[in-house]
């Protein structure tokens, strides 16, 4: 009988292969589930000065997990994020500071390193045809080597306050890194939804690369674009990540590939790729968000915080492989 | 050189035959696509060399030739997809080099691919407009609004029931094949070329199919139709250039031809020669199925497998014939049902046990499935015998080399070593290397999924022979195989397929091509 109520499921979750149908909605349930269960546990959490804060520590996430969510549509994946967090942060820290640049022209010049890198990582996939997991896990290590040497594995601090109000400021009480991932969220959205480019994103995951080759597109360009696009929104994030902290870490973004990668797939994004979308992509940040806050709240050790993160994630990977068959081809 | 065009009949490659239709009058016209003189290799495999094809305006040209003839490159150096190593492409008498599908689109040819090329989870506007969607206001926007209006317009011209918005996932096979014709006729193209495009649609959408293909040529539109199916070769075309081997064996119009030419300029031999037959069935049963079920893949399947016989598994993919092979062999239990080998019933629930009871199975992609490429001959061959080979986990490389030599000579395996990498061996050399790891575990009942796919015709032969070889030796084969000439050739019974049931039965005497067609894509035996 179990058997039965099963595949009942499946179906349910599953009306056609390769189309989202009420599998939408499981990231939804789960997110208000765990509120629910947190808020039960420990009432601060529904506080609005909490739910603030979780908005606020999603945000960052949220920003690098939105140019993670293009990546994973080209079935492809940037294990590298976390490291140009760091680098962003660091890079536009010292720029700012010790080199003196002044702050815009400082994260001007970072966001353009952090595009600068995404392309040499997408060069590699699209021209020297490596898989992209061995091409950013390469990149993961330089960019985190890079951010060792140029910050000599000391914090940068002494930020000016037009740097760090980019972290910390708020505009009708809400906190700037917020507006920002909205801005961010909505041009993605539109670029995603309403974008020949977002189109052929979509096309190419899921097994369409020869077809979208065949239609007369280059999918080597719209490959090389979502690296970019990933990388700038890496460094954005760590840029941000340093306003709010008031210092650039050498340490920041550790893990934080792993994070992004959970919220894209939570969000309902196929690792197969060709399926997903922003709105599932914030939802899922939010979700791990929520989880962190939580065993903070709970007073969960943050050693075992990380072991909840690692089988979170690999749950959600499990309900993409088991409600989903591979597109077909 | 241009001008009226000759007719060129060729005995394999190369030697030149007289042309046997001069009376057959050809346009005058300048031809709308001239390809003089083709070559294209590929690794180990000389594709096409020097191959001609010439089309007109209102005109459908029928290409045929059996699997790795070279059609699809063929098609393929046209469309920009793979470029060519030699010869001339001209279009309406102007030399056009094609450099990628981009530049075939904007010069008017279009094809529609044997395997589908929809995006399953892109809508069917989408599909047929990808890469060609209208602009919005804004740069590098779609308007959508515009995208599913030019698609409503299109499908309801071609008096196709498909909404624009529907996912294509959400489509039955059938109708992706149709949103593949409207994409092709969205191009505006001169010149279509369709591969294969009836194998996996019912004989009602052929005929709607059909009716599309002659609109088209009253338009003008120059149609190049792969097929190996000979009766539509007759049914639609005006010419009819036959492939074989890479190279270009005749041309002519279908009224100076019949099926009996088309199929000696094929295969190169007669039918007596290309399925030497000499089996015969036993009446004891080897292997006997009774109510298979496993999900939705197999319905209620039940047949009996004498010792001896060649039995058949015909039906269209996706009907589920390579599900009762995984079944029996293990790969993918069946849920409900019961199988008896040589009168005990016995449970297989992995390929192990399969092997355990002597079931062999030669899987669809021998590449993915069976083969090690990287690895020699002689592993590849003894793998599966290795415990009977070695002695205290080290194998005795001596009997080994004698075992995997035997199987060498006796297959006729042409290799230079046992050393040789199989991945440098031809594909029907590979399949028999296949055949013969199964081979050495004397098995009682052998599964062959598409043993002959892309091996060519003078491997076909002796795979066949050695299928007929290993039946008169009492071993139970049951073959899956897309082409029917094949099954009617070399088996004794032939079973059809639909939707995961059995549908049709047919003796070797009593049974038609038509026939079988008509069950498997869902008629009913007249």
């Amino acid at each position: 009988m179990t058997g039965d109520g099963r595949s009942r499921l499946r179906r349910w979750l599953r009306p056609a292969p390769g189309t989202e149908g009420r599998r939408r909605f499981i990231p939804v349930l789960i997110l208000l589930g765990l509120s629910a269960g947190i808020a039960l546990l420990n009432p601060t959490f529904l506080t609005p000065a909490n739910v603030i804060t979780v908005v606020l520590q999603a945000s960052i996430l949220s920003i690098v997990a939105i140019g993670q969510t293009y990546v994973i549509l080209t079935a492809g994946i940037d294990l590298s994020v976390g490291s140009l967090v760091a680098l962003g942060g660091a890079l536009a820290a010292g720029l700012a500071v010790k080199a003196g640049l002044g702050t815009y022209p400082a994260i001007l010049l970072t966001l353009l390193v952090g595009v600068g890198l995404g392309a040499i990582s997408g060069l590699l996939v699209v021209k020297g045809n490596i898989p992209p997991f061995v091409v950013t896990l390469a990149m993961m290590a330089i960019g985190r080597g890079l951010t060792l040497v140029y910050t000599q594995g000391r914090p940068i601090a002494g930020l000016g306050a037009d740097f760090i109000f980019w972290g910390t400021g708020e505009v009708l009480g809400i906190p700037m890194p917020v507006w920002i991932m909205a801005v961010v969220a909505v041009l993605a959205t539109l670029l995603l939804t309403q974008t020949r480019f977002g189109l052929y994103v979509r096309a190419i995951g899921g097994g369409g690369e020869e077809t979208v080759r065949l239609a007369g597109v280059r999918p080597g360009i719209i490959k090389l674009s979502v690296y970019m696009l990933s990388g700038f929104m890496a460094t954005l994030g760590g840029i941000l990540l340093a306003a709010r902290l008031w210092s650039a870490q050498p340490n920041a973004g550790i893990g934080l590939e792993l994070d992004a990668i959970a919220a894209v797939v939570l969000g309902g994004a196929s690792l197969f790729g060709g399926i997903g979308g922003i709105g599932g992509t914030l939802l899922g940040a939010l979700l791990i968000g929520v989880l962190s806050n939580g065993m903070n709240l709970l007073e969960i050790p943050s050693y075992y915080q990380q072991v909840v993160k690692g089988m979170v994630f690999v749950l959600a990977v499990l309900l993409d492989f088991a409600t989903r068959r591979r597109p077909m081809p | 050189m241009t001008g009226r065009p000759r007719l060129a009949v060729r005995q394999g490659c190369g030697r030149k035959v007289l042309p046997r239709f001069s009376e057959i009058t050809v346009s005058e016209d300048t031809p709308l696509l001239e390809m003089r003189g083709i070559a294209k290799a590929f690794p180990g495999v000389q594709a096409l060399s020097d191959v001609s094809f010439t089309l007109y305006a209102g005109e459908i040209h029928a290409l045929v030739g059996e699997n790795g003839a070279g059609k699809s490159t063929l098609m393929n150096i046209l469309t920009g997809a793979v470029p060519k190593d030699a010869g001339t492409i001209l279009l309406r008498g102007r030399p056009v080099e094609i450099t990628d599908p981009r530049r075939a689109i904007e010069l008017g040819i279009a094809i529609i691919h044997q395997e589908l090329t929809l995006i399953p989870h892109l809508t069917v506007a989408q599909n047929i407009y990808l890469g060609r969607e209208p602009r919005g206001r804004l740069p590098g926007t779609v308007d959508w609004a515009a995208l599913n209006r030019q698609a409503e317009e299109l499908l309801a011209r071609l008096g196709l029931d498909l909404r624009p918005t529907t996912p294509v996932a959400e489509l039955s096979i059938a109708q992706r094949q149709m949103v593949e014709v409207a994409r092709a006729l969205s191009l505006h193209a001169d010149i279509i070329a369709m591969d294969e495009p009836t194998s996996a649609l019912s004989e009602r959408e052929v005929e709607t199919l059909f009716g599309f293909i002659r609109q088209l040529r009253r338009e003008g539109v120059g149609l190049i139709y792969i097929s190996h199916r000979i009766a539509e070769v007759f049914a639609l075309a005006d010419r009819v250039t036959v492939l074989r081997d890479g190279c270009h064996v005749g041309t002519a119009p279908v009224q100076a031809v019949d099926e009996a030419q088309i199929i000696h300029w094929m295969v190169g031999r007669t039918l007596g020669e290309l399925y030497p037959k000499t089996s015969q069935p036993q009446p004891e049963v080897v292997l006997k199925v009774e109510g298979l079920r496993r999900k939705t893949d197999l319905q209620d399947v039940s047949f009996e497998l004498h010792r001896g016989e060649i039995l058949g598994l015909a039906g269209l993919v996706g009907a589920g014939r390579t599900h009762v092979v995984r079944a029996l062999f293990g790969v993918d239990p069946v849920e409900r049902g019961t199988i008896w080998l040589e009168g005990r019933r016995v449970r297989i629930t992995s390929p192990q046990e399969a092997i355990r009871l002597g079931i062999g199975l030669v899987p669809e992609d021998r590449k993915a499935q069976a083969l090690f490429l990287g690895m020699a001959v002689r592993q590849n061959i003894t793998i599966t015998r290795l415990r009977d080979l070695s002695r205290l986990g080290w194998i005795d490389r001596r009997r080994q080399d004698e075992r995997a030599r035997q199987y060498v000579e006796e297959l006729r395996i042409r290799t230079p070593s046992l050393a040789q990498r199989l991945r440098h061996l031809s594909g029907g050399n590979q399949q028999k290397v296949v055949i013969a790891r199964w081979l050495t575990l004397n098995p009682k009942v052998l599964l062959l999924d598409e043993p002959t796919r892309g091996v060519d015709v003078g491997a076909k032969v002796e795979i066949y022979a050695l299928m007929s070889a290993l039946a008169a030796r009492g071993v139970g084969i049951l073959m899956i195989s897309s082409e029917l000439p094949e099954l009617l050739g070399v088996c004794d019974r032939i079973l059809v397929m639909r939707g995961g049931r059995l549908v049709g039965e047919f003796d070797r005497a009593e049974a038609i091509q038509d026939a079988i067609m008509t069950l498997a894509t869902g008629g009913t035996r007249s």
